[in-house]
């Protein structure tokens, strides 16, 4: 272990180790502390600038009421769901089919497609934007929801076919000669061979994929222009202006806009840091 | 043996890859080169056949005129240039301070698990959301920051409205998730260091920082590889933050290469400028692609 645990220090270091760390975590979270007690104070409360007190008269739904009636929240948040999802199963899809390929044929041009998807995947978004958009507009997806969703499928495809196809590579090998050898059609080992062995990889990309979607912002101003598509983090920005200085407002805003993603990391957070880490420990 | 089966194995990367392949260069190969094609030209983002109303071509070729323009008459360029340099070199910070972190908190104390996701869980927050968060942290009538700098008898300091602090503001904001990252690497290396060299350090008297520089940061070498990688990377695409908290205000002085492009082509209809400072970032960026794709195939070979 390093550093030296914390049990082998006398009782004092234990406890003062202890107050510091929650002393640390405290400091840590003070702005989403403060964001959560000021989604719950009233106006009033909010101008008298009261940050940390714990709010007197509490105004909780009244507020996230109001940022789902008047603020359109709700459409927005749908609109985050409905780009996100489809988005998360169609790259699974897609990158599966061909990681598995890149991990498993031989054929000439195999490196030459990985660089391919992996470089794609550094790309800054800027060089793509303006072609994107044309092509939004010519196809008449510019402002849909299916626009974004194929876009963003495209993208990520880059980077989760270079996870998988690193993922899949790792698994033995005789397995597929195996089954290849009692006539199973390719098909059928992607089917019952491959896809059950990658679950785990796909849970782990599955979550990260959520997140990015959910929290890309850039996309959705270049590609959407209205309220019915807009996602939340578009519709947050823009609701902002109208609430100026209801900073009880913008708060419940951002928690409802934050929300998804953390849910899912607290429920599968095993699975995100297997996602997020891969390579880290060996590279 | 019909023909499917007989030729399956060298049919099959053809439909197993086609779907992927085929979207990607739509939208993401055919871009970058269309962009570049773009850069070369002066365009409104009209139709490309028509003419605009003062009789000039919507569409025309310029050659190198819109480079030239941003390295010798466009002051803002250069401005965008250096905050990019300075996003790079100062959100670098965020790897040694996700490094003490990770440290400080690899312990095996009750809860400990519950605490290290507390203190993950700011990466997953998206950068409007964090963005609007610290607008409000530096607001100097209503924001805390404000209220600290009064409880030490300090004048509030307009952050995001000071055209030389503004940039910096908004990395301060990045380092939020940027350092909850660089701990999520950190701690997974760590579980990894192996015990006996960390035992063998301790009976030849290695200690403290000796102990880290010697036996455990060469082993956290590939997490440290990665977080400079994804930093580096996340400082040349920053925009989300610099758009929701300054629109690269105060009068440009939070721009970065991102923004100016966006703002080129989408608000003043110069798509062809926009394209050429897009492709330069690009170029910047292809370092780094380049690097990392000749490391991956480095050992790839070495692991055959």
């Amino acid at each position: 272990m390093f550093p030296t645990p914390i049990q082998n220090y006398s009782l004092k270091v234990n406890i003062a180790y202890r107050l510091l760390l929650l002393l640390t975590l405290v400091v840590w979270l003070l702005p989403l502390i403060a964001v959560m007690l000021t989604s719950m104070r009233t106006f009033e409360d909010v101008l008298a600038g009261n940050y940390w007190t714990f709010p007197e008269e509490t105004a909780l739904i009244s507020n996230y009421t109001a940022v789902f009636e008047g603020g359109k929240m709700g459409r927005f948040f749908l609109n985050s769901l409905i780009i996100t999802l489809p988005t998360v199963f169609g790259t699974l899809f897609l990158s599966s089919l061909a990681g598995y390929s890149l991990a498993m044929h031989r054929f000439k041009l195999n490196l030459l497609v990985f660089a391919m998807f992996i470089a794609g995947n550094f790309v800054p978004f800027q060089i793509l934007m303006i072609p994107v958009r044309n092509i939004s507009i010519e196809m008449g997806m510019y402002n849909t929801h299916i626009g974004l969703i194929i876009f963003h499928i495209a993208f990520q495809t880059g980077f989760c076919t270079f996870f998988l196809r690193n993922f899949i590579k790792a698994l033995p090998f005789e397995l597929i000669e195996a089954a290849r050898a009692d006539g199973a059609t390719e098909w059928i080992i992607y089917r019952k061979i491959i896809l059950p062995l990658i679950i785990p990889a796909l849970a782990a990309l599955g979550v990260l994929e959520f997140t990015f979607i959910w929290n890309d912002y850039f996309w959705a101003l270049v590609l959407t222009q209205g309220d019915s598509v807009k996602p939340i983090t578009v519709g947050l920005d823009a609701l902002r202006g109208q609430w100026t200085t209801s900073w009880n407002l913008v708060s419940a805003g951002s928690v409802v806009a934050a929300l998804p993603p953390v849910i899912m990391f607290f429920i599968l957070q095993k699975q995100f840091i297997h996602g997020l880490t891969f390579g880290a420990v060996k590279g | 043996m019909t023909f499917w089966e007989r030729n399956q194995l060298k049919l099959a990367p053809f439909f197993f890859l086609a779907p992927a392949i085929l979207i990607f260069l739509i939208y993401v190969i055919y871009p970058i080169i269309d962009s570049i094609w773009v850069s070369f030209h002066e365009w409104n983002g009209m139709d490309k056949s028509n003419l605009k109303p003062d009789g000039t071509p919507n569409w025309k070729w310029v050659g190198f005129k819109h480079y030239i323009m941003l390295f010798t008459d466009d002051e803002e360029f250069y401005v965008s240039l250096f905050n990019n340099i300075r996003w790079l070199i100062f959100s670098l910070l965020a790897i040694p301070i996700g490094l003490s972190l990770a440290l400080f908190v690899n312990q095996n104390i009750t809860g400990m698990r519950y605490i290290k996701s507390l203190f993950y869980f700011p990466f997953v927050i998206n950068a409007v959301v964090i963005g609007v968060i610290f607008t409000w942290f530096y607001n100097p009538r209503y924001g805390a920051l404000t209220l600290v700098l009064g409880f030490f008898g300090l004048d509030p300091i307009p952050f995001l409205a000071d055209e030389n602090l503004a940039t910096y503001g908004i990395i301060i904001a990045s380092f939020f998730p940027g350092i909850a990252y660089t701990m999520i690497l950190y701690i997974t290396g760590l579980t990894g260091v192996n015990r006996e060299m960390i035992e063998a350090g301790r009976i030849d008297g290695a200690s403290g920082f000796t102990m880290l520089w010697h036996v455990v940061l060469p082993q956290l070498k590939p997490a440290t590889l990665i977080a400079v990688v994804v930093t580096i990377v996340g400082s040349l695409r920053s925009f989300d933050l610099i758009a929701v908290m300054t629109a690269g205000g105060p009068w440009g002085s939070s721009e970065v290469l991102a923004y100016k492009m966006y703002q080129e082509s989408l608000f003043n209809y110069r798509m062809g400028y926009g394209a050429a400072i897009a492709t330069i970032l690009f170029l910047i960026m292809d370092i780094y692609i380049a690097w990392f794709l000749y490391r991956l195939f480095k050992s790839e070979k070495t692991e055959k």
